[in-house]
């Protein structure tokens, strides 16, 4: 909370990281618009992101990943949904139980030093290497994103690698009826 | 296809069935074709102003005092940013506009043609919504969308951005009732939803044994019924009510249960009634930090209810008891109704009690200022601009400062909508712009902009607009030769260190009215003052009364930044509080 100019009046909840799934009308400028009310409103994004999920309804969903208050997130919330392509906005960790995921593609500089501790590493995380023309050594690993950073930290301890992360998405695991 | 006709006329022909009776603008080369279209037409009218951020102030001006949706035709590049800071005023201030821009062909967008600009870009934080149309198909339809999102909900600007070829392409019309524009993209209030907050707030109040009401804009902008509501809400309850700077006429002046404005500059018994109440009911405002003071210490021991049509409002800077999200009018209808099914009533003696201690804080008599001598106290001007004018339909409009404030406080305010001023922006060069554009919405009324000498000078190029459509705006001029309110904190905060708040070189404002072939007037001594007032509002065209003021009054009561309600300098007190003044000059 406290945006103003004065100094905050009530002690204020400890900071968390909040996961805010927002469905938008696809239309030109919608990712600006959420993206210019968190730097505008001095909001953090933690990662961020996007696509398209219903071809013939033109409506995609945002994944923001950002730390505060529940003060703050709040008011992220309602600021969200002041935009006027916003359909919804739904903190995650408000429903009580939602699955997240993120993807990750590693390129390793292998050498026949380290090669058989690299393929061990990746088998352990079930890390998967993708096939490409040049035949270079890149792996995809997809999973919370923990996972991914236990990942990333083992295998920069045996080589250099240089990675590609798109940043967690979530959906939310509580049953829904078929209607909805 | 017989019925296609090109974008520009889809334009007119938008605007025509949304009611639109007049378009303030400027031409220019992106807009040309829609200029065109406006010169085949008359039921539309367009008011030329001298510079773009003239005409979105006065379509804000237009839309405050007649509560239709202002509209603004301007071009692109130059044309589309000299009206961001309009945009931006009106969103603030909640206030209907709809803004055109026009914009580079298509084929040319992104290669820093000649007057281009990222017109969409620059707008989208100071719009409610913004549109770069590039399918003259669509036009109708981001027209029809465009003036409902504007009205619509906590009401603000929006833009539509049209390329000049869309402007030349033929497509087809489509009427206002074939457009459905889907709910999400609305604000659509549940009364039933809040029914449960209503009886709880209503109840709340009916316990309290020292209520206050603050009254903010929103009850202005959710129409003269609300006002109608919300007095008789008052009235019911017996409570003293408060109004913010935007607030002002929502309760009249001489309502016995006003006790005026709150805030910085808002009256001693209203910020001490702010700070002891027990229930605020707030209806319509946004706990802005001019109206809060410190929020540590913003009415500590208060239950509050907040009445809002925007929930981002709700919680932002001050946490609330009964948050109730809707529009006012609807609201304070359903307040009421609960209150006679109840038949509810505050205890009797309780609200004696109350009254009595605010009558005490009356007795300090906070606007109370010396008022000796010949020369004009600007205070002593605004009171008698008030009484030489309360008799006649008036409106007034302000710059930004010390005049503005002393307007708020001294001119005595009896409806809504007769009060135009930048509140949440704090533009100067507002007012003069806002007369215009309230002039031609109320032709035969008396429309004065209380003015400062600074203020004025940003927008002085509108004379010309003023004096083209015969105009009778009244610009009443404070001259202190001050950049008033720039002064007044340098010498409470910064040691009396004047930098760069002293306006030499000022014109001479009775010769610059007569170069527009408009009326100059001055006074210099409080024995001129009547005769020049009376003659101002006498005459028949556009006038400049320069008044001369004393030179170093100081506005009072205040809040100095960093303190609390119950902390108001008095004129009496003047003298400087250096930790206060310490801890309030890093603040705004």
């Amino acid at each position: 909370m406290n945006k103003s100019v004065y100094d905050s009046p009530d002690q204020v909840s400890e900071t968390k990281r909040h996961i805010l799934t927002v469905l938008v009308d696809n239309e030109p400028g919608v990712l600006a618009r959420v993206i210019g009310m968190f730097s505008g409103r001095g909001y953090n994004i933690d990662s961020l992101n996007v696509a398209e999920v219903s071809n013939d309804e033109n409506i995609s969903r945002i994944t923001i990943v950002t730390h505060g208050t529940s003060e703050v997130v709040n008011q992220i919330e309602k600021q969200l949904l002041r935009i006027v392509p916003v359909h919804s906005v739904t903190n995650l960790d408000q429903e009580g139980s939602s699955v997240e995921a993120e993807v990750a593609l590693v390129y390793i500089y292998i050498s026949e030093t380290n090669k058989k501790k690299v393929y061990q590493l990746c088998d352990l995380y079930r890390a998967r290497k993708i096939e490409n023309e040049n035949n270079t050594t890149i792996f995809e690993i997809a999973g919370a994103s923990e996972r991914v950073n236990r990942f990333i930290k083992e295998i920069n301890e045996i080589t250099k690698v240089e990675i590609v992360r798109s940043g967690p998405v979530a959906i939310s695991s509580i049953q829904k009826n078929e209607e909805e | 296809m017989n019925n296609e006709i090109t974008g520009a006329e889809i334009v007119l022909k938008s605007l025509a069935e949304q009611g639109v009776e007049v378009v303030f603008g400027y031409p220019g080369g992106a807009v040309l074709p829609i200029y065109d279209t406006l010169f085949k037409q008359n039921s539309i009218k367009h008011v030329l102003v001298r510079q773009e951020g003239g005409a979105i102030h006065a379509a804000e001006g237009y839309a405050r005092s007649t509560g239709k949706t202002g509209v603004v035709l301007v071009t692109s590049g130059p044309g589309a940013t000299n009206v961001v800071t309009g945009l931006t005023d009106a969103m603030m201030d909640s206030v209907p506009i709809v803004c055109i821009t026009g914009q580079v062909p298509q084929h040319l967008i992104g290669s820093d043609a000649f007057q281009e600009c990222d017109t969409t870009g620059i707008t989208r934080p100071c719009t409610k919504h913004n549109y770069l149309v590039k399918d003259v198909n669509k036009l109708s339809s981001v027209f029809h969308e465009a003036f409902t999102i504007a009205q619509n909900g906590r009401p603000g600007p929006v833009l539509i951005d049209i390329p000049k070829d869309v402007q030349f392409a033929s497509g087809t019309y489509e009427e206002k009732s074939k457009i459905i524009i889907p709910s999400h993209r609305l604000f659509e209030p549940s009364p039933d939803f809040e029914k449960n907050k209503i009886e709880e707030a209503v109840e709340l109040i009916s316990k309290s044994k020292k209520p206050i009401f603050y009254i903010g804009g929103g009850c202005i902008n959710s129409g003269p019924k609300a006002s109608k509501l919300v007095r008789e809400f008052i009235n019911m309850v017996g409570s003293p009510v408060t109004m913010t700077l935007m607030g002002l006429g929502v309760v009249a002046s001489s309502d016995k249960n006003s006790l005026g404005m709150l805030g910085m500059h808002g009256m001693y018994e209203a910020n001490m009634a702010m700070h002891e109440c027990d229930v605020m009911i707030n209806i319509g405002a946004r706990f802005d930090d001019r109206v809060t003071g410190r929020l540590d210490a913003f009415s500590p021991n208060s239950k509050k209810i907040h009445i809002d049509i925007d929930e981002s409002n709700i919680n932002k800077t001050i946490n609330v008891d009964v948050p109730i999200i809707g529009d006012v009018k609807q609201v304070v209808e359903k307040m009421i109704e609960v209150w006679k099914e109840k038949k509810l009533q505050i205890d009797d003696k309780a609200l004696k009690l109350w009254w009595d201690k605010i009558t005490k804080w009356k007795k300090v008599d906070c606007l109370n200022y010396n008022n000796e001598g010949k020369q004009i106290k600007p205070q002593y001007a605004v009171q008698r601009l008030y009484e030489l004018t309360k008799n006649t339909k008036t409106f007034i409009t302000t710059e930004v400062g010390q005049h503005q404030m002393w307007a708020a406080q001294f001119y005595k305010f009896e409806q809504p909508n007769r009060w135009l001023t930048s509140g949440g922006l704090g533009t100067m060069g507002y007012g003069f712009p806002a007369a215009i554009g309230a002039q031609i919405g109320h032709p035969d009324a008396l429309v004065v902009d209380i003015a400062g000498d600074a203020s004025i000078l940003m927008n002085i190029q509108e004379m010309s607009t003023a004096v083209q459509y015969r105009l009778p705006v009244k610009i009443f001029i404070l001259n202190n030769e001050y950049m008033g309110m720039v002064r007044q904190w340098q010498e409470l905060l910064h040691g009396g260190r004047y930098s760069e708040s002293y306006t030499d070189s000022l014109p001479d404002f009775v010769k610059l009215a007569e170069s527009y072939k408009a009326v100059g007037l001055r006074a210099k001594t409080t024995d001129d003052l009547d005769d020049v007032i009376t003659e101002m509002i006498e005459t028949k065209n556009t006038v400049i009364a320069d008044i001369w003021v004393t030179k170093e009054e100081n506005c009072f009561p205040m809040i100095q930044s960093g303190s609390a309600h119950n902390e108001m300098m008095l004129s009496k007190d003047q003298k400087q509080d250096k930790k206060s003044a310490e801890k309030g000059k890093i603040l705004v």
